[in-house]
């Protein structure tokens, strides 16, 4: 009976919508309007307050500062994870296939920890006294160029993309040696009779049949640097320090919720990296639109 | 059958958007702001007696939400014991939660709160952001109740100085603090007789102390650098020692050119020189407040600038013998308008009654039953905490050093003093917090440190959308 049908599909389909309307999609478009607020997060009613929430954006240092790290995070985690992504997934190709496969899971460990624990034991590990890499510094006879990582203004956001990119490297050596895998093996074949060497298959052969992966790691790893919030949080002095130096806007946008009771400039704040993680998703994606090559 | 549905056997991408549309409207009705009607229905409660002060009807139930943190909440569910004994009518429902600031919002927003929110912890509510929602009592009521186990006294006249002012916004008081803390410097007494030092009263007997405990291979100094504020206390304490209670004032009451004042620049330029001269342990810079009250308590460091909760919070970590006592901070200048005994005091553990509670007299009646004499002397029993009811800690056996906590708070007498800015505007704390680490971290000048900080104060000063305090 068709009737009977429709209506099992409806009602297979409204419970997920509507569960997904009433806690995604519903939060998503009070945020909007929240943000154009002066909403407090405990008050029962607030005042609209046009687009000042957006204005008062521009002339907030910290924020500024905030925006600033971001973008320097967008600049360097996804180039520099990608790098050694595919740098890794090609060795892992043309080494032994038993080391490679105990490679692969080796550097998929980081993946398994919450990212709150790597953040926790990078902290130790940054810990200018006892810390791994000081005493290591030390060890090898190079104690002059031991720091107060995280602590020194220059030294302190570099630390946090070391532990974002350290962090996220692994998946994708995973993703990239899935994509080289599955391409036929008699391209890199004829590519070695004719010739190539290492460097020359890889960007002649290898990098090109496996575009469409690495596109996809700039949106979610350009998604992860936008945010870098957990790491921040957990790790920093501050957090966000010293004087805003590791200051990110996911933590902009907690403080002024969460401690400082301004939702609605909270909001703004969330509606703008939005907008932002939007546009660089779109832009990834439509830059690299290109015919997809047929594989034989 | 309906021949429409024949035509079309699947629902199109429109029908499942117009559905959605549909469904989405009492969703999006359902918002964070729908709460505002306020259909608090006034409790009248019952008559005011001399037995029953506040009108407490006794069969009205009670609900109580208390942090559960380090000082667990037995001690709140003793005070229920206690009323359920004079109400047996009443329900009481208890919750002892960890995250109450994330637990509450929504009820906050709701406008069904629970009668006595106890504001503690991590991810509390702001206060002053509660006070301009108006949604806290005001418990002047309470306060000039008559206490529960001191005859003839207010509530008002059995805490300890500051108490009433901390929970005071605006002009009335609406949060009363359960817990009494003090800020100073710690040392470890055993330490320091072994070495022979004394505990410095004015600061170039610190300079000099500091000069010759670093020949010993001590660090003088270590302080939580993760977390700026902790360094920040002992420098706005000798600021107030020496400018006395006015400078404070000006500072938190927002004046033109307050954090110019010469006692503040003063004390910026004494931590200064604290660091300048490398007194401070190498790497306290990056370490959190666990690192670096370990590290002084294996005896790496001799002072450490700390709260009065520091003794439990190293229980387990203090070596036995460790002794740690704390010290008022050292008079900057021979003209201080405070005595070098004078401590910087301020209640915490806020508890307030919602203002739209069901049951706002038994909240308050459910308060004065903790802050009786009995309760608070059971607490510091149980914690080694000093609570903010007065005398509550006579005639116990305390530690080394909850004792030397009670003999400042006894030395300091009335002189005692608190910065209210960080409560009242969070944003300039944390303006002044990143400043001062710069300054320890010799990375600006005193001069810069208070210029830098008046640009916030000035900004804050002119947001309009701040709700101002004044005191």
């Amino acid at each position: 009976m068709r009737h009977g049908r429709r209506r099992f599909l409806i009602g297979a389909l409204v419970p997920a919508l509507v569960l997904h309307v009433v806690f995604v999609l519903s939060p998503y478009a009070q945020a909007f309007w929240v943000s154009l607020t002066d909403w407090t997060g405990v008050a029962g009613e607030a005042r609209f307050v046009g687009a000042d929430n957006y204005v008062r954006l521009g002339g907030d240092s910290l924020f500024l500062d905030a925006v600033r790290n971001n973008a320097l995070l967008l600049l360097v985690v996804p180039l520099v994870t990608i790098a050694l992504g595919l740098f890794l997934a090609s060795m892992l190709r043309t080494s032994s296939s038993r080391l490679g496969q105990g490679y692969r899971i080796v550097y998929f460990f980081p993946q398994l920890l919450s990212l709150v624990v790597v953040a926790v034991l990078w902290s130790f590990v940054y810990n200018p006294n006892t810390g791994l890499l000081n005493s290591g510094l030390r060890a090898a006879g190079l104690g002059g160029l031991a720091q107060s990582w995280l602590a020194e203004p220059a030294f302190a956001l570099p630390a946090v993309m070391a532990v974002l990119i350290w962090s996220s490297v692994g998946f994708y050596v995973v993703l990239f040696s899935a994509a080289i895998e599955g391409i036929p093996r008699d391209l890199f074949e004829a590519a070695l009779l004719d010739g190539a060497g290492k460097w020359a298959t890889f960007s002649r052969v290898t990098l090109p049949l496996v575009r469409e992966s690495v596109q996809v790691a700039f949106v979610y790893l350009g998604i992860a640097a936008l945010d870098a919030f957990a790491v921040v949080q957990v790790m920093t002095v501050g957090p966000g320090g010293p004087d805003g130096a590791t200051e990110v806007i996911g933590l902009s946008l907690y403080r002024t919720a969460f401690t400082y009771g301004k939702f609605g400039y909270a909001s703004a704040m969330g509606v703008a990296l939005f907008f932002a993680t939007l546009t660089l998703a779109v832009l990834a994606l439509r830059s690299g639109r290109k015919e997809r090559l047929e594989l034989a | 059958m309906n021949p429409e549905s024949q035509l079309r056997p699947y629902p199109t991408r429109r029908t499942v958007l117009k559905t959605a549309a549909v469904l989405s409207v009492p969703a999006l009705g359902g918002c964070v702001t729908s709460g505002s009607s306020s259909d608090k229905v006034a409790e009248s409660g019952a008559d005011k007696t001399t037995e029953n002060p506040l009108g407490v009807k006794a069969d009205a139930p009670l609900e109580v939400v208390v942090f559960k943190g380090g000082y667990g909440d037995d001690y709140a569910v003793q005070a229920e014991a206690t009323y359920k004994q004079k109400y047996p009518q009443a329900e009481i429902d208890h919750k002892g939660l960890q995250k109450v600031g994330e637990a509450m919002q929504p009820r906050f927003v709701a406008g069904n709160p629970p009668d006595v929110v106890d504001n503690t912890g991590a991810g509390r509510l702001d206060i002053a952001t509660l006070v301009g929602a108006s949604q806290v009592t005001d418990l002047s009521g309470l306060l000039d109740a008559p206490s529960l186990d001191q005859p003839g006294r207010k509530v008002r006249d059995t805490l300890l100085p500051g108490v009433v002012d901390d929970g005071t916004f605006a002009g009335r008081t609406v949060a009363l603090n359960f817990t009494y803390t003090v800020w100073g410097l710690w040392y470890s007494k055993s330490l320091f007789a072994e070495r022979g030092w004394t505990y410095p009263k004015t600061w170039d007997e610190m300079v000099a102390l500091c000069g010759e405990i670093k020949k010993t291979g001590v660090a003088p100094w270590t302080y939580q650098g993760k977390y700026p504020e902790y360094i920040n206390d002992p420098l706005l304490s000798m600021a107030a020692k020496t400018g006395g209670a006015d400078l404070v004032k000006a500072v938190d009451n927002l004046q033109p050119g307050a954090w110019k004042q010469d006692g503040l620049v003063q004390a910026a330029t004494a931590f200064a020189e604290l660091a300048g001269q490398n007194f401070l342990m190498s790497g306290s810079e990056a370490l959190s407040h666990t690192e670096a009250q370990a590290a002084w308590c294996q005896k790496k460091a001799a002072f450490i600038p700390c709260g009065s909760w520091l003794e439990s919070e190293q229980k387990g970590v203090a070596p036995a013998g460790f002794d740690m006592v704390l010290g008022a901070v050292p008079a900057r200048s021979g003209s201080d308008k405070l005595p070098v005994t004078a401590v910087q005091a301020a209640s915490s553990e806020s508890f307030l009654v919602p203002a739209k509670a069901k049951n706002p007299a038994g909240g308050q009646e459910y308060l004065r039953m903790l802050f009786s004499k009995a309760s608070a002397t059971a607490f510091a029993k149980a914690n080694n905490t000093l609570p903010a009811v007065a005398g509550a800690t006579d005639g116990l056996t305390l530690t080394s050093g909850l004792g030397s906590v009670r003999d400042a708070v006894t030395a300091a007498g009335s002189d005692t003093f608190t910065y209210r800015f960080r409560t009242w505007y969070a944003p300039l704390a944390k303006a002044v917090d990143d400043a001062t680490g710069e300054l320890v971290n010799k990375r600006i000048s005193p001069a810069d440190w208070s210029a830098r900080i008046q640009k916030a104060a000035d900004a804050l000063a002119k947001d309009s959308s701040v709700t101002k305090f004044t005191r």
